[in-house]
Protein backbone atom coordinates (compact mmCIF):
# COMPACT_ATOMS: atom_id res chain seq x y z
CA UNK A 1 0.00 0.00 0.00
CA UNK A 2 0.96 3.57 -1.10
CA UNK A 3 2.94 5.05 2.12
CA UNK A 4 0.44 8.01 2.34
CA UNK A 5 -0.10 10.47 5.52
CA UNK A 6 -3.69 9.10 5.02
CA UNK A 7 -2.15 5.14 5.88
CA UNK A 8 0.04 6.45 8.60
CA UNK A 9 -2.64 7.72 10.37
CA UNK A 10 -4.92 4.86 10.53
CA UNK A 11 -1.93 2.72 11.15
CA UNK A 12 -1.48 5.16 14.06
CA UNK A 13 -4.85 5.23 15.24
CA UNK A 14 -5.60 2.64 17.99
CA UNK A 15 -7.65 2.48 20.99
CA UNK A 16 -5.62 -0.16 22.49
CA UNK A 17 -3.89 0.95 25.40
CA UNK A 18 -1.42 -2.32 25.33
CA UNK A 19 -0.76 -1.24 21.91
CA UNK A 20 0.34 2.23 23.05
CA UNK A 21 2.78 1.09 25.64
CA UNK A 22 3.96 -1.37 23.28
CA UNK A 23 4.86 1.65 21.19
CA UNK A 24 5.96 4.34 23.52
CA UNK A 25 6.81 2.92 26.93
CA UNK A 26 7.58 -0.99 26.41
CA UNK A 27 9.04 -1.02 29.86
CA UNK A 28 6.10 -0.19 31.51
CA UNK A 29 4.46 -3.71 30.51
CA UNK A 30 4.27 -6.47 33.18
CA UNK A 31 5.66 -8.85 30.65
CA UNK A 32 8.78 -7.11 29.62
CA UNK A 33 8.51 -7.32 25.86
CA UNK A 34 12.03 -5.66 25.63
CA UNK A 35 13.40 -8.49 27.16
CA UNK A 36 11.60 -10.88 24.20
CA UNK A 37 13.08 -14.72 24.20
CA UNK A 38 15.42 -13.46 26.89
CA UNK A 39 15.98 -15.70 29.81
CA UNK A 40 14.82 -14.10 33.29
CA UNK A 41 18.02 -13.95 35.54
CA UNK A 42 16.69 -16.07 38.20
CA UNK A 43 15.05 -19.34 38.22
CA UNK A 44 13.77 -21.93 34.69
CA UNK A 45 11.76 -24.19 34.58
CA UNK A 46 13.47 -26.82 36.46
CA UNK A 47 13.44 -24.66 39.69
CA UNK A 48 10.54 -22.15 39.15
CA UNK A 49 11.47 -18.69 41.28
CA UNK A 50 10.16 -18.21 44.56
CA UNK A 51 7.12 -15.96 44.19
CA UNK A 52 3.76 -15.58 45.86
CA UNK A 53 1.14 -17.56 44.43
CA UNK A 54 -2.94 -17.44 44.52
CA UNK A 55 -5.33 -20.30 44.18
CA UNK A 56 -8.76 -21.64 43.54
CA UNK A 57 -10.82 -19.08 42.20
CA UNK A 58 -14.51 -20.43 41.73
CA UNK A 59 -17.63 -18.80 38.99
CA UNK A 60 -20.75 -19.72 38.11
CA UNK A 61 -23.66 -18.13 36.67
CA UNK A 62 -26.79 -17.83 38.20
CA UNK A 63 -30.02 -16.34 37.51
CA UNK A 64 -29.54 -13.37 36.32
CA UNK A 65 -25.89 -12.75 35.95
CA UNK A 66 -22.64 -14.30 37.04
CA UNK A 67 -20.44 -14.33 40.32
CA UNK A 68 -16.89 -15.10 40.98
CA UNK A 69 -15.45 -15.79 44.23
CA UNK A 70 -11.45 -16.77 45.42
CA UNK A 71 -10.09 -17.40 48.85
CA UNK A 72 -7.41 -14.73 50.47
CA UNK A 73 -4.30 -17.03 51.27
CA UNK A 74 -1.06 -16.52 48.96
CA UNK A 75 1.66 -19.07 49.24
CA UNK A 76 5.34 -19.14 48.40
CA UNK A 77 6.44 -22.85 48.88
CA UNK A 78 5.37 -24.39 51.68
CA UNK A 79 5.08 -20.71 53.42
CA UNK A 80 1.68 -18.60 53.54
CA UNK A 81 3.23 -15.53 51.82
CA UNK A 82 -0.39 -13.30 52.30
CA UNK A 83 -3.67 -14.20 54.30
CA UNK A 84 -5.32 -11.16 52.99
CA UNK A 85 -4.50 -11.13 49.38
CA UNK A 86 -7.67 -10.71 46.91
CA UNK A 87 -7.40 -12.37 44.03
CA UNK A 88 -10.91 -11.10 41.90
CA UNK A 89 -11.31 -7.67 40.79
CA UNK A 90 -13.56 -5.60 38.79
CA UNK A 91 -12.15 -5.82 35.32
CA UNK A 92 -14.82 -2.89 34.36
CA UNK A 93 -18.49 -1.48 34.86
CA UNK A 94 -19.78 -5.60 33.70
CA UNK A 95 -17.00 -7.97 34.13
CA UNK A 96 -14.72 -9.36 36.70
CA UNK A 97 -11.36 -11.12 36.42
CA UNK A 98 -10.02 -13.86 39.03
CA UNK A 99 -6.50 -14.68 38.90
CA UNK A 100 -4.40 -17.86 40.14
CA UNK A 101 -0.78 -18.25 39.64
CA UNK A 102 2.16 -15.85 40.09
CA UNK A 103 0.38 -13.06 42.32
CA UNK A 104 2.75 -10.35 41.31
CA UNK A 105 2.76 -11.02 37.60
CA UNK A 106 -1.12 -11.35 37.44
CA UNK A 107 -1.91 -8.47 39.45
CA UNK A 108 0.14 -6.51 37.08
CA UNK A 109 -1.91 -7.98 34.22
CA UNK A 110 -4.79 -7.00 36.35
CA UNK A 111 -3.74 -3.29 35.99
CA UNK A 112 -3.23 -3.15 32.81
CA UNK A 113 -6.37 -5.40 31.67
CA UNK A 114 -8.11 -2.70 33.74
CA UNK A 115 -6.71 0.63 32.11
CA UNK A 116 -7.22 -1.62 28.72
CA UNK A 117 -10.81 -1.48 29.15
CA UNK A 118 -11.36 2.23 30.73
CA UNK A 119 -8.99 3.11 27.78
CA UNK A 120 -10.99 1.78 24.94
CA UNK A 121 -14.36 2.97 26.93
CA UNK A 122 -12.81 6.37 26.84
CA UNK A 123 -11.06 6.85 23.43
CA UNK A 124 -14.13 5.52 21.14
CA UNK A 125 -16.59 6.38 23.72
CA UNK A 126 -18.72 2.94 23.98
CA UNK A 127 -17.94 0.00 25.92
CA UNK A 128 -15.90 -2.96 24.38
CA UNK A 129 -17.83 -5.87 23.39
CA UNK A 130 -18.16 -8.98 26.01
CA UNK A 131 -16.14 -11.11 23.23
CA UNK A 132 -13.66 -8.02 22.58
CA UNK A 133 -12.60 -8.29 26.32
CA UNK A 134 -12.24 -11.63 26.65
CA UNK A 135 -9.94 -11.63 23.61
CA UNK A 136 -7.91 -8.58 24.82
CA UNK A 137 -7.16 -10.92 27.71
CA UNK A 138 -6.34 -13.65 25.93
CA UNK A 139 -3.88 -11.26 24.07
CA UNK A 140 -2.18 -10.49 27.19
CA UNK A 141 -1.82 -13.78 28.65
CA UNK A 142 -0.30 -15.02 25.62
CA UNK A 143 2.05 -12.04 26.12
CA UNK A 144 3.38 -13.28 28.91
CA UNK A 145 3.82 -17.01 27.76
CA UNK A 146 8.10 -16.26 27.41
CA UNK A 147 7.44 -15.53 31.50
CA UNK A 148 5.27 -18.62 31.54
CA UNK A 149 7.53 -21.10 30.34
CA UNK A 150 9.95 -20.12 33.04
CA UNK A 151 7.88 -21.00 36.09
CA UNK A 152 5.76 -17.25 36.09
CA UNK A 153 2.71 -18.40 34.68
CA UNK A 154 -0.83 -16.70 35.25
CA UNK A 155 -4.42 -18.04 34.58
CA UNK A 156 -7.33 -15.76 34.80
CA UNK A 157 -10.80 -16.25 34.67
CA UNK A 158 -13.08 -13.85 33.19
CA UNK A 159 -16.41 -13.18 33.61
CA UNK A 160 -19.11 -10.77 33.03
CA UNK A 161 -22.38 -10.07 31.26
CA UNK A 162 -23.11 -10.21 27.74
CA UNK A 163 -25.52 -6.70 27.71
CA UNK A 164 -27.27 -7.21 24.22
CA UNK A 165 -27.61 -11.27 24.93
CA UNK A 166 -29.19 -10.83 28.56
CA UNK A 167 -26.56 -13.09 30.37
CA UNK A 168 -23.91 -13.80 32.24
CA UNK A 169 -20.71 -15.81 30.69
CA UNK A 170 -17.87 -17.00 31.79
CA UNK A 171 -14.53 -17.77 29.87
CA UNK A 172 -11.42 -19.36 31.03
CA UNK A 173 -7.69 -19.29 29.74
CA UNK A 174 -4.28 -21.76 29.54
CA UNK A 175 -0.86 -19.77 29.76
CA UNK A 176 -0.98 -20.01 25.47
CA UNK A 177 -3.58 -17.51 25.62
CA UNK A 178 -6.36 -19.83 24.76
CA UNK A 179 -9.95 -19.14 25.17
CA UNK A 180 -12.64 -21.21 26.15
CA UNK A 181 -15.96 -20.56 27.16
CA UNK A 182 -17.39 -22.28 29.89
CA UNK A 183 -21.13 -23.89 30.48
CA UNK A 184 -22.83 -23.62 34.21
CA UNK A 185 -19.09 -23.23 36.33
CA UNK A 186 -15.69 -23.22 36.56
CA UNK A 187 -12.53 -23.07 38.62
CA UNK A 188 -9.16 -22.86 38.10
CA UNK A 189 -5.81 -22.61 40.70
CA UNK A 190 -4.54 -25.68 42.85
CA UNK A 191 -7.54 -26.22 44.76
CA UNK A 192 -10.12 -26.14 41.77
CA UNK A 193 -10.27 -29.71 41.45
CA UNK A 194 -11.77 -29.70 45.09
CA UNK A 195 -14.21 -26.79 44.59
CA UNK A 196 -14.93 -28.04 41.20
CA UNK A 197 -16.52 -31.39 42.74
CA UNK A 198 -18.72 -29.40 45.20
CA UNK A 199 -19.62 -27.22 42.53
CA UNK A 200 -20.98 -29.99 40.33
CA UNK A 201 -23.07 -30.84 43.48
CA UNK A 202 -24.18 -27.99 44.40
CA UNK A 203 -24.69 -25.94 41.61
CA UNK A 204 -28.16 -26.04 39.67
CA UNK A 205 -29.71 -23.81 36.79
CA UNK A 206 -30.94 -20.82 37.85
CA UNK A 207 -29.74 -20.46 40.93
CA UNK A 208 -31.29 -17.17 43.10
CA UNK A 209 -28.58 -14.73 43.70
CA UNK A 210 -28.07 -15.23 47.42
CA UNK A 211 -28.02 -19.28 47.60
CA UNK A 212 -25.30 -18.65 44.70
CA UNK A 213 -23.08 -16.77 46.79
CA UNK A 214 -23.55 -19.22 49.49
CA UNK A 215 -22.64 -22.50 46.76
CA UNK A 216 -19.44 -20.46 45.70
CA UNK A 217 -18.51 -20.11 49.63
CA UNK A 218 -19.18 -23.70 49.79
CA UNK A 219 -16.69 -24.56 47.33
CA UNK A 220 -13.99 -22.69 48.49
CA UNK A 221 -14.73 -24.22 51.64
CA UNK A 222 -14.03 -27.76 49.96
CA UNK A 223 -11.30 -26.73 48.53
CA UNK A 224 -9.13 -25.45 51.34
CA UNK A 225 -10.23 -28.49 53.54
CA UNK A 226 -8.09 -30.54 51.05
CA UNK A 227 -5.31 -28.14 49.33
CA UNK A 228 -3.03 -26.21 51.61
CA UNK A 229 -2.66 -23.74 49.30
CA UNK A 230 -6.32 -22.32 49.90
CA UNK A 231 -7.63 -20.97 52.49
CA UNK A 232 -10.67 -21.07 54.29
CA UNK A 233 -13.02 -18.62 55.85
CA UNK A 234 -11.33 -17.19 58.86
CA UNK A 235 -13.57 -16.48 61.50
CA UNK A 236 -10.54 -15.14 64.48
CA UNK A 237 -9.09 -12.46 61.90
CA UNK A 238 -12.80 -11.82 60.49
CA UNK A 239 -11.50 -12.57 57.16
CA UNK A 240 -13.96 -14.20 54.17
CA UNK A 241 -13.56 -14.67 50.52
CA UNK A 242 -13.57 -12.24 47.78
CA UNK A 243 -16.72 -12.47 46.08
CA UNK A 244 -18.06 -10.55 43.19
CA UNK A 245 -21.99 -10.76 41.46
CA UNK A 246 -21.96 -9.45 37.99
CA UNK A 247 -25.55 -8.58 36.44
CA UNK A 248 -27.56 -6.29 34.56
CA UNK A 249 -26.77 -3.22 36.30
CA UNK A 250 -23.31 -3.78 37.14
CA UNK A 251 -20.24 -5.69 38.88
CA UNK A 252 -20.84 -5.26 42.81
CA UNK A 253 -18.80 -6.73 45.71
CA UNK A 254 -20.65 -8.85 48.10
CA UNK A 255 -20.54 -6.78 51.47
CA UNK A 256 -18.16 -8.68 54.20
CA UNK A 257 -21.74 -8.99 56.64
CA UNK A 258 -23.28 -10.69 54.08
CA UNK A 259 -20.07 -13.26 53.59
CA UNK A 260 -19.46 -13.79 57.42
CA UNK A 261 -23.43 -14.77 58.11
CA UNK A 262 -23.14 -17.26 55.06
CA UNK A 263 -19.35 -18.74 56.07
CA UNK A 264 -20.63 -19.30 59.54
CA UNK A 265 -23.62 -21.25 58.17
CA UNK A 266 -21.48 -23.52 56.78
CA UNK A 267 -18.99 -23.67 59.18
CA UNK A 268 -21.92 -24.69 61.64
CA UNK A 269 -23.43 -27.47 59.44
CA UNK A 270 -20.03 -28.92 59.04
CA UNK A 271 -19.55 -29.25 63.02
CA UNK A 272 -23.23 -29.95 63.53
CA UNK A 273 -22.76 -33.07 60.88
CA UNK A 274 -19.81 -33.86 63.38
CA UNK A 275 -18.26 -36.02 60.09
CA UNK A 276 -14.78 -36.39 59.21
CA UNK A 277 -14.80 -35.70 54.95
CA UNK B 1 15.88 31.40 -7.20
CA UNK B 2 12.98 33.54 -5.95
CA UNK B 3 13.86 35.75 -2.67
CA UNK B 4 11.77 35.24 -0.28
CA UNK B 5 9.72 38.15 1.22
CA UNK B 6 10.49 39.21 4.74
CA UNK B 7 8.02 38.55 7.38
CA UNK B 8 8.51 40.16 11.00
CA UNK B 9 7.89 37.69 13.33
CA UNK B 10 5.43 40.23 14.66
CA UNK B 11 3.37 40.32 11.97
CA UNK B 12 3.63 36.26 11.59
CA UNK B 13 2.16 35.49 14.66
CA UNK B 14 -0.73 38.32 14.33
CA UNK B 15 -1.15 36.58 11.21
CA UNK B 16 -1.86 32.98 12.88
CA UNK B 17 -3.17 34.29 15.77
CA UNK B 18 -5.84 35.69 13.50
CA UNK B 19 -6.60 32.82 11.75
CA UNK B 20 -7.00 30.92 14.74
CA UNK B 21 -9.74 32.83 15.97
CA UNK B 22 -11.45 33.61 13.34
CA UNK B 23 -11.50 29.65 12.89
CA UNK B 24 -12.78 29.38 16.85
CA UNK B 25 -15.39 32.18 16.41
CA UNK B 26 -17.37 30.61 13.42
CA UNK B 27 -17.81 27.38 16.28
CA UNK B 28 -21.10 27.16 18.50
CA UNK B 29 -20.12 28.07 22.55
CA UNK B 30 -19.17 25.65 25.41
CA UNK B 31 -19.65 26.42 29.13
CA UNK B 32 -17.77 24.63 31.88
CA UNK B 33 -19.33 25.76 35.23
CA UNK B 34 -18.28 24.98 38.48
CA UNK B 35 -20.47 24.42 41.49
CA UNK B 36 -21.82 22.69 44.58
CA UNK B 37 -22.48 19.21 43.45
CA UNK B 38 -19.56 19.61 41.36
CA UNK B 39 -18.33 20.92 37.84
CA UNK B 40 -21.34 20.70 34.77
CA UNK B 41 -20.28 20.70 31.24
CA UNK B 42 -22.47 22.19 28.99
CA UNK B 43 -22.34 22.59 24.57
CA UNK B 44 -24.60 23.28 21.93
CA UNK B 45 -23.62 20.41 19.66
CA UNK B 46 -26.88 19.23 17.23
CA UNK B 47 -24.68 15.72 16.72
CA UNK B 48 -25.58 13.33 19.78
CA UNK B 49 -21.90 11.08 18.42
CA UNK B 50 -19.02 13.35 17.32
CA UNK B 51 -18.83 14.87 21.33
CA UNK B 52 -16.92 18.35 22.06
CA UNK B 53 -17.23 17.14 25.76
CA UNK B 54 -14.90 13.77 26.82
CA UNK B 55 -13.48 12.33 29.88
CA UNK B 56 -10.04 12.39 30.86
CA UNK B 57 -9.73 10.15 33.72
CA UNK B 58 -10.98 10.12 37.66
CA UNK B 59 -11.98 13.54 38.17
CA UNK B 60 -10.80 15.47 34.95
CA UNK B 61 -13.14 16.12 32.03
CA UNK B 62 -12.10 18.11 28.49
CA UNK B 63 -14.35 20.24 26.32
CA UNK B 64 -13.35 21.95 23.58
CA UNK B 65 -14.51 24.87 20.52
CA UNK B 66 -13.03 24.74 17.59
CA UNK B 67 -12.06 22.50 14.44
CA UNK B 68 -12.91 18.60 15.68
CA UNK B 69 -10.31 16.95 13.95
CA UNK B 70 -7.47 19.06 15.81
CA UNK B 71 -9.64 19.01 19.72
CA UNK B 72 -10.57 15.26 18.97
CA UNK B 73 -6.88 14.13 18.16
CA UNK B 74 -5.92 16.52 21.53
CA UNK B 75 -8.67 14.46 23.67
CA UNK B 76 -7.08 11.30 22.68
CA UNK B 77 -3.37 12.23 23.50
CA UNK B 78 -4.74 13.98 27.00
CA UNK B 79 -6.65 10.66 27.47
CA UNK B 80 -3.14 8.91 26.30
CA UNK B 81 -1.30 10.73 28.27
CA UNK B 82 -3.65 10.36 31.78
CA UNK B 83 -3.89 6.43 31.29
CA UNK B 84 0.17 6.21 31.13
CA UNK B 85 0.68 8.09 33.85
CA UNK B 86 -1.74 6.80 36.13
CA UNK B 87 -0.84 3.07 35.24
CA UNK B 88 3.09 3.91 35.27
CA UNK B 89 2.81 6.02 39.07
CA UNK B 90 -1.12 6.00 40.53
CA UNK B 91 -4.31 7.15 39.53
CA UNK B 92 -4.11 9.70 42.22
CA UNK B 93 -0.98 11.18 40.51
CA UNK B 94 -2.73 12.33 37.03
CA UNK B 95 -3.93 16.11 37.83
CA UNK B 96 -5.38 18.54 36.04
CA UNK B 97 -2.76 21.08 36.19
CA UNK B 98 0.00 18.27 34.57
CA UNK B 99 -2.20 17.76 31.52
CA UNK B 100 -3.19 21.71 31.05
CA UNK B 101 0.87 22.33 30.65
CA UNK B 102 1.10 19.18 28.46
CA UNK B 103 -1.95 20.57 26.16
CA UNK B 104 -0.32 24.23 26.71
CA UNK B 105 3.64 22.84 25.21
CA UNK B 106 1.61 21.38 22.20
CA UNK B 107 -0.58 23.83 21.54
CA UNK B 108 2.49 26.18 21.78
CA UNK B 109 4.46 24.32 19.53
CA UNK B 110 1.99 23.57 16.64
CA UNK B 111 1.16 27.99 16.63
CA UNK B 112 5.00 28.74 16.28
CA UNK B 113 6.49 25.49 14.29
CA UNK B 114 3.70 24.53 12.43
CA UNK B 115 2.08 25.26 8.72
CA UNK B 116 -1.12 26.77 10.68
CA UNK B 117 -2.16 26.85 14.26
CA UNK B 118 -4.62 24.55 15.60
CA UNK B 119 -7.92 26.27 15.62
CA UNK B 120 -9.32 25.06 19.05
CA UNK B 121 -10.07 26.33 22.52
CA UNK B 122 -9.81 23.92 25.35
CA UNK B 123 -11.15 23.64 28.84
CA UNK B 124 -9.66 20.91 31.23
CA UNK B 125 -11.67 20.45 34.52
CA UNK B 126 -10.81 18.63 37.24
CA UNK B 127 -13.35 18.35 40.40
CA UNK B 128 -11.54 18.24 44.07
CA UNK B 129 -13.88 17.72 46.77
CA UNK B 130 -15.04 21.20 47.76
CA UNK B 131 -16.17 24.27 45.00
CA UNK B 132 -12.75 25.86 46.48
CA UNK B 133 -11.04 22.49 45.42
CA UNK B 134 -11.87 22.51 41.86
CA UNK B 135 -9.64 23.27 38.62
CA UNK B 136 -10.74 24.90 35.38
CA UNK B 137 -7.88 25.73 32.87
CA UNK B 138 -8.86 27.55 29.85
CA UNK B 139 -5.96 26.79 27.00
CA UNK B 140 -5.92 28.91 24.10
CA UNK B 141 -4.78 28.23 20.36
CA UNK B 142 -1.29 29.57 21.27
CA UNK B 143 -0.58 27.55 24.11
CA UNK B 144 -1.26 30.25 26.89
CA UNK B 145 -3.10 29.10 29.58
CA UNK B 146 -5.62 30.25 32.14
CA UNK B 147 -5.99 29.26 35.85
CA UNK B 148 -10.13 30.23 35.70
CA UNK B 149 -12.92 30.53 38.99
CA UNK B 150 -16.30 29.60 39.14
CA UNK B 151 -17.07 29.51 35.05
CA UNK B 152 -15.29 29.27 31.61
CA UNK B 153 -16.79 30.40 28.14
CA UNK B 154 -15.49 29.50 24.85
CA UNK B 155 -16.38 29.53 21.37
CA UNK B 156 -18.52 31.78 18.87
CA UNK B 157 -19.91 34.24 20.92
CA UNK B 158 -18.30 33.93 24.19
CA UNK B 159 -18.54 37.84 25.34
CA UNK B 160 -22.46 37.96 25.12
CA UNK B 161 -22.70 34.05 26.69
CA UNK B 162 -20.40 35.38 29.48
CA UNK B 163 -22.19 38.24 30.46
CA UNK B 164 -25.18 36.68 30.69
CA UNK B 165 -23.72 33.42 32.89
CA UNK B 166 -21.72 35.77 35.32
CA UNK B 167 -24.84 37.78 36.02
CA UNK B 168 -25.85 33.93 37.14
CA UNK B 169 -23.95 32.68 38.88
CA UNK B 170 -23.09 31.19 42.42
CA UNK B 171 -21.38 28.71 44.27
CA UNK B 172 -24.16 27.19 45.81
CA UNK B 173 -25.69 26.11 42.46
CA UNK B 174 -27.32 22.55 42.40
CA UNK B 175 -26.71 20.59 38.92
CA UNK B 176 -29.78 21.84 37.47
CA UNK B 177 -29.35 25.08 38.19
CA UNK B 178 -25.80 25.12 36.54
CA UNK B 179 -26.98 23.50 33.68
CA UNK B 180 -30.31 25.88 33.34
CA UNK B 181 -27.93 28.86 33.82
CA UNK B 182 -25.59 27.83 30.95
CA UNK B 183 -28.83 27.18 28.33
CA UNK B 184 -29.74 30.34 29.44
CA UNK B 185 -26.19 31.43 28.36
CA UNK B 186 -26.00 29.86 25.08
CA UNK B 187 -29.04 31.51 24.08
CA UNK B 188 -28.13 34.92 24.70
CA UNK B 189 -27.15 35.29 21.27
CA UNK B 190 -30.25 33.79 19.56
CA UNK B 191 -33.60 34.83 18.82
CA UNK B 192 -35.07 31.83 20.32
CA UNK B 193 -35.26 31.80 24.51
CA UNK B 194 -34.66 27.80 24.61
CA UNK B 195 -33.05 25.12 22.93
CA UNK B 196 -34.12 21.55 22.80
CA UNK B 197 -32.20 18.66 24.49
CA UNK B 198 -31.22 17.12 21.44
CA UNK B 199 -29.38 20.47 20.33
CA UNK B 200 -27.22 20.41 23.48
CA UNK B 201 -24.09 17.88 24.79
CA UNK B 202 -24.69 17.68 28.64
CA UNK B 203 -21.88 16.14 31.34
CA UNK B 204 -20.97 16.40 34.52
CA UNK B 205 -18.00 15.79 37.08
CA UNK B 206 -20.02 14.43 40.67
CA UNK B 207 -18.20 15.89 43.61
CA UNK B 208 -19.09 12.72 45.41
CA UNK B 209 -19.25 9.90 42.94
CA UNK B 210 -17.51 7.56 45.47
CA UNK B 211 -19.92 7.80 47.98
CA UNK B 212 -22.89 8.55 45.59
CA UNK B 213 -22.51 5.88 42.49
CA UNK B 214 -19.37 4.11 44.29
CA UNK B 215 -17.27 4.32 41.26
CA UNK B 216 -13.89 6.84 41.64
CA UNK B 217 -14.89 8.10 37.85
CA UNK B 218 -16.67 11.77 38.42
CA UNK B 219 -17.48 11.96 35.09
CA UNK B 220 -21.06 11.07 34.06
CA UNK B 221 -23.10 12.02 30.67
CA UNK B 222 -26.42 12.90 30.13
CA UNK B 223 -28.84 11.70 27.75
CA UNK B 224 -31.73 13.99 26.21
CA UNK B 225 -34.05 12.19 28.94
CA UNK B 226 -32.02 13.55 31.69
CA UNK B 227 -31.60 16.56 30.58
CA UNK B 228 -35.45 17.47 29.86
CA UNK B 229 -35.84 15.75 33.26
CA UNK B 230 -33.18 18.01 35.12
CA UNK B 231 -34.91 21.10 33.10
CA UNK B 232 -38.16 20.48 34.25
CA UNK B 233 -37.16 20.05 37.79
CA UNK B 234 -38.58 23.06 39.98
CA UNK B 235 -36.25 24.66 41.96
Amino acid sequence: MQETTANQVAANATSSFTEHLQRQRPDLLPFGQQHFGQQLPAGSAATPLQAPHGTTIVALTYAGGVLMAGDRRATMGNVIASRHIEKVFPADQYSVLGIAGTAGIALDITRLFQVELEHYEKIEGTLLSLDGKANRLGAMIRSNLPMAMQGLAVVPLFAGFDRPAGLGRLFSYDVTGGRYEEQEHHTVGSGSMFARGALKKLWRPNLPEQDAVAVAVEALYDAADDDSATGGPDPVRQLWPVVYVVNRTGAFRVPERELAAVAGTIIESRAVAQREA
Amino acid sequence: MTQQFYVSPEQLMKDRADFARKGIARGRSVVVISCRDGIALVAENPSPSLHKIGEIYDKIAFAAVGKYNEFESLRQAGVRYADVRGYSYDREDVTARGLASVYAQSLGAVFTAEQKPFEVELAVAEVGSSPDADHLYRLTFDGSIADEKGFIVMGGQADKVSESVAAGWQVELDFAGAIRLALAGLVADKETDTLPASAVEVAVLDRGSESSRGTRRAFRRLDDADITALLAEEN
